[in-house]
């Protein structure tokens, strides 16, 4: 029940896109087609879903304050070396992912393919790395959060792109075209998402 | 648009250096044309201060990592160019954070993960990788400190207008005199959620662009 009120938080209550403004970049430049938003939103869940883990594992076995006792080193911590741990570790997987999917599931890799590059790069997925180690998530919460965010992010891009979509056949006027229209109904999203908040189970 | 004197004040530049701190601060704005760094510019826009520490930051981080991408552009070779690129972007950020919480505890902590953001944030690497890459170090340096004030000023005027409206302060400072309360106005409440970042940014962005496309058709 408690994974439960974690992941239908960081769907909706905390969604990652919405509250935090995290994966922004990705959001407004991919947001056009709802094919490719499903793409790219498949592709985040499965990222988020196998990097906020495995970095709640690399920083408590290697980065923690404390965390090298195994090893005999009882007084180093190396939490400053977080972000540029993640972000290696972020881009290692993301390869590493898009080659398994190529080998084992080429039509997967068809539709994916281009998108997977571009996450490791995507703010949203650092984001929820740092966010597990401000918030001390154990490893259980760490999965359910990871999978949870990474759904709330999906979410948002396949609504803002079935929305654009629409779009196209209204009269926006000239200067707000493209970005500007495209920041507002996000605004408006939000302001939608936040009806969910204060929601628990 | 405070900036914009800027480059009339410097008369040793030559052209293409103007063009080029003109192009980041406005034709070419990183956030309002580009589309790049949005997720920060909206996260830490609730208080000017906060801004302006996130703003000083990534002008620190920007200049140094197009002066280190530049000079050892020879020597990075282009297969493994991005990972160097991350790497050395990194390594900013941890100095810049490092820097943030020995000295200005309390903003750090207001600003929580969005300073580590900084590495992902495409400002960064797309200056690096679509200038510095190719270019000397000397307009390398101009490039990323001018992005970082084209970032800055968007940012600055979004959190003036968050912040005035949302908590009737600027800098923390009350500006909104008592006398207004008294009277019934009252703080939007909106402005300091994330919608209202949407919607100020959105509405920059559609003034900024009606006007350089005036600009252009004078021109």
């Amino acid at each position: 029940m408690e994974y439960m009120n974690l992941f239908l938080k960081s769907v909706f209550v905390e969604n990652i896109l919405l509250a935090y403004f995290l994966g922004m970049c990705s959001f407004l430049a991919c947001s056009k087609k709802v094919e490719t938003a499903t793409g790219l939103g498949l592709a985040v869940i499965f990222v988020l879903g196998v990097t906020v883990p495995s970095n709640w594992v690399i920083y408590e076995l290697l980065l923690k304050p404390g965390a090298l006792a195994w090893a005999g080193l009882p007084n180093v911590d190396l939490s400053f070396l977080k972000f540029i741990t993640f972000v290696a570790h972020i881009a290692a997987t993301t390869q590493l992912v898009e080659m398994f999917v190529d080998r084992y599931l080429p039509r997967l890799y068809s539709s994916l393919g281009i998108f997977l590059p571009l996450i490791s790069v995507n703010c949203a997925i650092l984001g929820a790395s740092l966010f597990m180690v401000e918030r001390d998530y154990t490893f259980a919460e760490s999965v359910v959060f990871g999978i949870g965010s990474g759904t709330g992010w999906a979410l948002a891009i396949l609504a803002m792109a079935a929305i654009r979509e629409k779009l196209t056949y209204s009269n926006v006027p000239t200067g707000l075209r493209g970005l500007g229209i495209t920041m507002i109904l996000t605004g408006l999203m939000a302001m939608g998402f936040m009806i969910f908040s204060g929601i628990q189970l | 648009m405070s900036n914009e004197p800027q480059t009339q004040h410097k008369p040793r530049f030559g052209r293409t250096e103007k063009k080029l701190i003109k192009d980041a601060l406005w034709d070419q704005n990183p956030i309002s044309v580009q589309i790049l760094g949005i997720c920060s510019a909206l996260a830490v826009t609730v208080m000017m201060t906060t801004t302006a520490v996130m703003c000083a930051a990534v002008l620190f981080v920007l200049t140094f990592s197009n002066m280190i991408v530049s000079a050892l552009r020879k020597w990075i070779p282009p297969q493994i160019r991005i990972i160097a690129e991350i790497t050395i972007i990194a390594a900013l950020v941890i100095i810049a954070d490092q820097f943030l919480k020995a000295f200005l505890f309390d903003i750090s902590k207001q600003l929580s993960i969005f300073v580590g953001l900084i590495i992902t944030n495409c400002i960064v690497l797309g200056r690096a990788e679509g200038f510095a890459n190719s270019n000397p170090v000397v307009p390398s340096i101009l490039d990323g400190a001018s992005s970082a004030l084209g970032y800055g000023w968007i940012l600055m005027t979004v959190s003036f207008i968050r912040e005035l409206l949302g908590s009737g302060t600027l800098f923390g400072f009350h500006v909104i005199p008592q006398a207004a309360y008294d009277a019934g106005y009252e703080n939007m409440g909106i402005m300091v959620l994330a919608p209202g970042a949407f919607f100020v940014l959105g509405i920059l962005i559609w003034i900024q662009r009606t006007l350089s496309e005036r600009g252009g058709k004078k021109r």
